[in-house]
């Protein structure tokens, strides 16, 4: 396994109170379904929790059963120290933004603000000023009057997020809050979306499947496979030092090599391929011999045309296909061994800036600390 | 001209009759007759036909109307009392139906879903047997002899046979038996689609489940609620065959009365007098409750 530094986060959050406290949980269906398997975790006061996975790995479950429409085959819930287990949904002091929002159709957008303050038995002039700030937070003052269905999908989503926000829940659950919007909306929708949570102060867990949502809200993310965590950690240590093959291979674009390592030295290894030789600048925690993963993002390769110096960390090919996205471009280099190689170029001249087309030949290098060592 | 507008143009000649058939439909058998009935209603009892309520004076057409009928209905107190206990008789098993038939469906549409189709097939049962022998087969329970009261007096529950024939008991339960299916189907394709996430929110906003069902389940029904409450309320007022088979002296209501006219008095102006006005007494809830429903919509949009 690589041993990057420790990531700070796990001694800062040490230090900050836990609000919502996980012990091996555990959720079959009709017997024999293990949606959630064993799952511990802590969610710290202030921090939004990112769980990021696959359909049907567990996350929604795993959210439903913090919010309490689901109870768990086994382990228990604590919120603030109380063990909430057992407590019914409606006297949660936790809400939750649905996917799709599930905004109540014959209410006005005002009304569905007030929905959860009127339960509470607020007086009137209480509940008036907790909704107006609500949609004067959300931006949607203007809107009060309107039903759900004469709202735009962003004015929705903030309807959703004002009405969750309104009770002050100590927990905001946010089930796929972007799912429903296209893509323009989202990334203009998820920087607001963490404005206001922001500004609230709300813990929040936040389910998602769209890694770049989890990555640009959550501060920290576990990675969820088969109803179990795969890795937990802030944005960045999933991207640059996942633990695993999968986790590698499910955030992000990489490029795999298999391969063994020949030299193991403590502050250096060379881990021998079929397409190049890798020569990683820090000690693993692996032995002469082993047969080890070497995780490459794309975007840490770099193309030319002329041929690399030395025997590392380079890597011949014949360009295959080129997806241009504007900003940035994908060559798929074809080796030798005949896989097929992503590198990907930042478009930072108005030319194709590497001037490369189809069929042509060109290496590929990259630095001794670009590859992740993966055992898993 | 190419081949796409060609069947576009097809297609909507193809929607003209579609929607065609229906509308000529309706205005020959609904429409049309429903004239006539006016038109005889507004007549004299020897002279029904068109041509003698218009008479030529100096060379212009002069439309002689007849009002006596109407002005009969509503001074005679047997009609008056007629409409009432027939309108009376309609709200009883409307929300008698509402009130049996909501809690079945609300369970019935949380069912699992493959009883579901089996549930609603039990509904329609009933309608596989002859209607007339389905409200024959009430009497033979109900009557003094029969099976209800037999086998309380054996059982020594009740020492005389309890009267529960031709009263307004029996023709309650006959009509509320009748009428019940109408309610339900209605209802079921409304509570079957309701999104169950809604509740969910309701709950996680902490509403208990039972205020939930008030606040969210009910109100969202409501397009279902009129829709039964319409198919079970029209046909009940102006219902013939139960109040005539299981019904008695003091239950009388329009159809009885309707019928009488025609067939016993043979007085088609009156009897269709008497249509007419069961016919208002219908339309005229019905169109206030259209009206109040869609500003009820305009006012919150």
């Amino acid at each position: 396994m690589a041993t990057a530094p420790k990531p700070q986060t796990e001694t800062k959050s040490a230090e900050k109170e836990v609000l919502l406290r996980v012990e091996g949980i555990t959720k079959i269906y009709d017997g024999t379904v293990k949606a959630v398997d064993d799952i511990s975790l802590n969610v710290m006061k202030g921090e939004i929790f990112g769980l990021l996975g696959g359909s049907g790995c567990g996350k929604s479950t795993l959210l439903r059963m913090m919010a309490g429409f689901e109870r768990p085959t086994k382990g228990k819930i604590y919120l603030a120290g109380q063990d909430i287990t057992n407590l019914p949904a409606y006297q949660r002091p936790i809400n939750m933004m649905f996917q799709s929002y599930a905004l109540f159709p014959h209410l006005t957008v005002w009304e569905n603000i007030a929905f959860g303050l009127k339960r509470d038995h607020m007086s009137k002039d209480q509940i008036e000023s907790r909704v107006e700030a609500m949609l004067k937070l959300a931006q949607l003052t203007k809107y009060a009057q309107r039903k759900p269905h004469q709202l735009s999908g962003g004015q929705q989503q903030r309807v959703a997020l004002a009405r969750s926000l309104a009770k002050s829940p100590q927990l905001l659950l946010l089930d796929e809050p972007l799912g429903a919007l296209d893509k323009k909306l989202r990334e203009t929708t998820q920087l607001e979306l963490v404005n206001i949570i922001e500004e609230v102060g709300v813990t929040c867990v936040l389910v998602t499947h769209d890694q770049e949502e989890a990555m640009t809200m959550a501060s920290r993310i576990a990675v969820m496979s088969e109803g179990y965590f795969q890795q937990i950690g802030a944005p960045d240590e999933i991207y640059e030092t996942p633990n695993s093959r999968s986790v590698a291979d499910f955030i992000g674009n990489v490029n795999m090599f298999e391969g063994v390592v020949t030299v193991d030295e403590p502050d250096h290894v060379v881990v021998k391929c079929d397409e190049c030789t890798h020569y990683v600048g820090h000690g693993i925690t692996g032995n002469l011999g082993m047969a080890v993963g070497v995780a490459l993002r794309p975007e840490k390769i770099t193309l030319t045309k002329t041929k690399p110096k030395g025997e590392y960390n380079w890597c011949e090919g014949e360009v295959v296909e080129i997806v241009y996205f504007g900003d940035h471009t994908t060559y798929h280099l074809k080796t030798k061994t005949g896989r097929v190689i992503k590198a990907q170029e930042i478009n930072n001249t108005r030319d194709l800036s590497c001037g490369l087309t189809w069929g042509d030949h060109a290496y590929m290098h990259w630095g001794d600390l670009a590859m992740i060592v993966l055992t898993h | 001209m190419n081949k796409i507008t060609q069947f576009s143009q097809g297609l909507f000649q193809g929607n003209k009759l579609v929607i065609g058939i229906p509308y000529g439909w309706f205005i020959l058998l609904v429409a049309i007759p429903l004239m006539i009935v006016m038109k005889i209603s507004l007549s004299e009892m020897e002279s029904t036909s068109i041509s003698s309520m218009i008479s030529w004076t100096n060379g212009l057409p002069t439309l002689k109307l007849n009002f006596a009928n109407y002005q009969f209905i509503f001074s005679d107190s047997l009609y008056v009392k007629t409409f009432y206990s027939s309108l009376k008789y309609a709200l009883i098993t409307t929300l008698i139906c509402l009130a049996i038939g909501y809690p079945f469906v609300y369970f019935m549409a949380r069912a699992p879903k493959h009883i579901q189709p089996t549930l609603l097939m039990l509904i329609m049962l009933p309608f596989w047997t002859s209607f007339l022998l389905r409200i024959y087969a009430w009497k033979t329970l109900l009557v003094s002899n029969g099976v209800i009261n037999n086998v309380l007096l054996s059982l020594h529950v009740i020492k005389e046979p309890l009267a529960m024939m031709n009263n307004s008991f029996s023709l309650t339960i006959g009509m509320v038996y009748s009428y019940l299916p109408f309610m339900i189907l209605p209802l079921y394709a409304n509570l079957s689609k309701l999104d169950l996430r809604y509740l969910e929110a309701a709950a996680d906003l902490g509403t208990s489940p039972f205020k939930a069902f008030w606040l969210i389940t009910v109100p969202l029904s409501k397009a279902g609620i009129i829709a039964g409450s319409m198919l079970v309320f029209i046909p009940a007022v102006g219902e013939y065959v139960i109040p005539e088979l299981l019904g008695g002296p003091d239950t009388l209501m329009i159809g009885r009365v309707l019928w009488d006219e025609f067939f016993s008095n043979n007085d088609w102006p009156m009897a269709a007098a008497v249509a007419v006005v069961m016919i208002a007494l219908i339309l005229v809830p019905m169109a206030i409750l259209n009206r109040a429903e869609a500003s009820l919509e305009e006012g919150k949009s």
